[in-house]
């Protein structure tokens, strides 16, 4: 009985609507964690600005991460699904999916960034003055070679909650992992297996993540000494 | 012409003054020395020199030419004559130590990598520190940790060097090797300014001493003078319990 469920379910056709799934899965996620990342480091560095003439960049900077960073996934998503159907530009909903999680993970990551760059004693940045670098030389030389390991984890750990997150994109009709089972479950296939092997896929995607977050920690651990 | 002439030097954070009419000048090769109490304002002279604390008023005048500390270029230039070494020595925790000494040189300065790295070994040598090349900051004790942030100012052939409470945060044993480096820095001409409380240190090689209070300067002159014979009541008190103890 269950053979035959099971021969069903990975008909042909349901397995290329969970592989389709599954792309849209990992290109939101590998897309949202790649230029949140750029996005964030660009946010988080123009955070820690002093100059004058910066300063409106930096109070929209923190308002960015501010906000978005209090208000709920699904509201995001919601957001640039009505702003993308009033202003005409038609975004395919995969589109506004795409473009609201690459806006929630700028702010989460331009925190974690800005935090790990703050982490670094101000001393440094005095040093890195009085022997002439510029601010993008300090960065580059002295500060983020050592916020670095400050940042990964918190960054791997966003990462891992983030592609689980992707799952609300379901809600505004992209066919992505967790649609793809609701209509298999709709089918009239056994919820707990359909759910079982979405399990699956997703522990794929994330594991390997994670792994190499836990590599990277171990390495910037070992360039930079431990301390005993 | 003195090398370097502070006039009229004003600063204050925020609220709160720090400095106030400062006056002085240095000769080239000479060594001065600031002395006081703590919070009298001789760290944060130093402070305003190297341009981390922009003056309020006053004129700095390095070899006969004044600088303006809100121009980024002069302050630049400024810095390429003058070099400064913190109490804390501040280097950078993510490189080692011949890292440390070359990457100003090599990367801010562009000059040749072969050369910078013969220079910088010959400064670690002469610092004492040549068996640690590629060892990191926090691998060694606060004495080396010094030392390595004298090469590293060193190595950019400042005109001016400064050392601010060099041997403040070091136990006694390693204020000794630090010191013996600034002894020999001394003997060859290089022109100094130095805050410290090793008054025996500052005496024996300072050309001028300059006793600083509540962020002025209340009286300056040569060692003999200000340790022997002080003529204001506040550096005589000062000097007075010092050589008590």
């Amino acid at each position: 009985m269950s053979d035959f469920h099971l021969a069903e379910l990975f008909s042909y056709y349901n397995v290329v609507l969970l592989l389709k799934g599954l792309a849209a899965t990992f290109l939101l996620s590998v897309i949202g964690c790649f230029a949140g990342f750029v996005a964030g480091f660009v946010i988080a560095i123009l955070r820690m600005t002093r100059s004058l003439a910066l300063a409106p960049l930096r109070a929209a900077a923190f308002t960015y991460c501010f906000l978005f960073r209090r208000i709920p996934f699904l509201v995001t998503l919601m957001l640039v699904f009505f702003a993308s159907q009033s202003s005409k530009l038609e975004l395919s909903t995969f589109s506004v999916a795409l473009v609201s999680v690459c806006l929630i993970a700028a702010a989460y990551l331009g925190e974690i960034i800005r935090s790990g760059l703050e982490s670094v004693h101000k001393n440094q940045w005095e040093a890195a003055q009085t022997l002439n670098f510029s601010y993008l030389e300090s960065l580059r030389h002295v500060i983020v070679p050592q916020a670095w390991p400050i940042i990964v984890p918190p960054t791997f750990s966003f990462f891992v909650m983030f592609i689980k997150d992707t799952a609300l994109a379901s809600q505004i009709g992209v066919m992505e992992l967790t649609s793809a089972s609701k209509v298999l479950t709709n089918k009239g296939f056994s919820a707990a297996l359909v759910y079982g092997t979405v399990l699956v896929l997703y522990f794929l995607i994330s594991y390997p993540l994670s792994r190499l977050g836990k590599r990277l920690e171990n390495s910037l651990a070992a360039t930079r000494n431990r301390r005993p | 012409m003195p090398q370097l002439e502070i006039v009229d030097l004003k600063a204050s954070y925020g609220s709160q003054k720090v400095l106030e009419h400062i006056n002085l000048s240095v000769e080239k090769g000479e060594i001065v020395s600031l002395i006081g109490p703590s919070g009298s304002g001789k760290s944060t002279l130093l402070r305003v020199l190297m341009g981390l604390l922009p003056p309020e008023q006053g004129t700095v005048r390095l070899d006969g030419k004044s600088v303006n500390y809100a121009n980024k270029a002069e302050v630049r230039e400024l810095r390429s004559s003058i070099a400064i070494v913190f109490q804390q020595y501040n280097l950078f925790q993510n490189m080692t130590v011949l890292e440390n000494v070359m990457i100003t040189p090599t990367r801010i300065k562009g000059w040749p990598k072969a050369q910078v790295e013969a220079d910088a070994i010959r400064l670690l040598t002469r610092v004492g520190l040549a068996h640690r090349l590629k060892a990191y900051p926090d691998e060694l004790s606060g004495g080396q940790q010094q030392r390595v942030a004298i090469a590293r100012a060193l190595a950019l052939k400042p005109e001016v060097l400064l050392l601010d409470e060099v041997t403040a945060a070091l136990d006694p044993e390693l204020v000794t090797e630090v010191l013996d480096t600034i002894r020999e820095l001394a003997s060859e001409g290089i022109t100094m300014f130095i805050v410290s409380h090793e008054m025996s240190f500052v005496r024996e090689v300072s050309s001028k001493v300059v006793f600083m209070a509540d962020g002025l300067v209340v009286e300056s002159g040569s060692p003999q003078q200000i340790f022997d014979n002080p003529q204001e009541p506040r550096a005589r008190d000062f000097v007075g319990k010092i050589l008590r103890h």
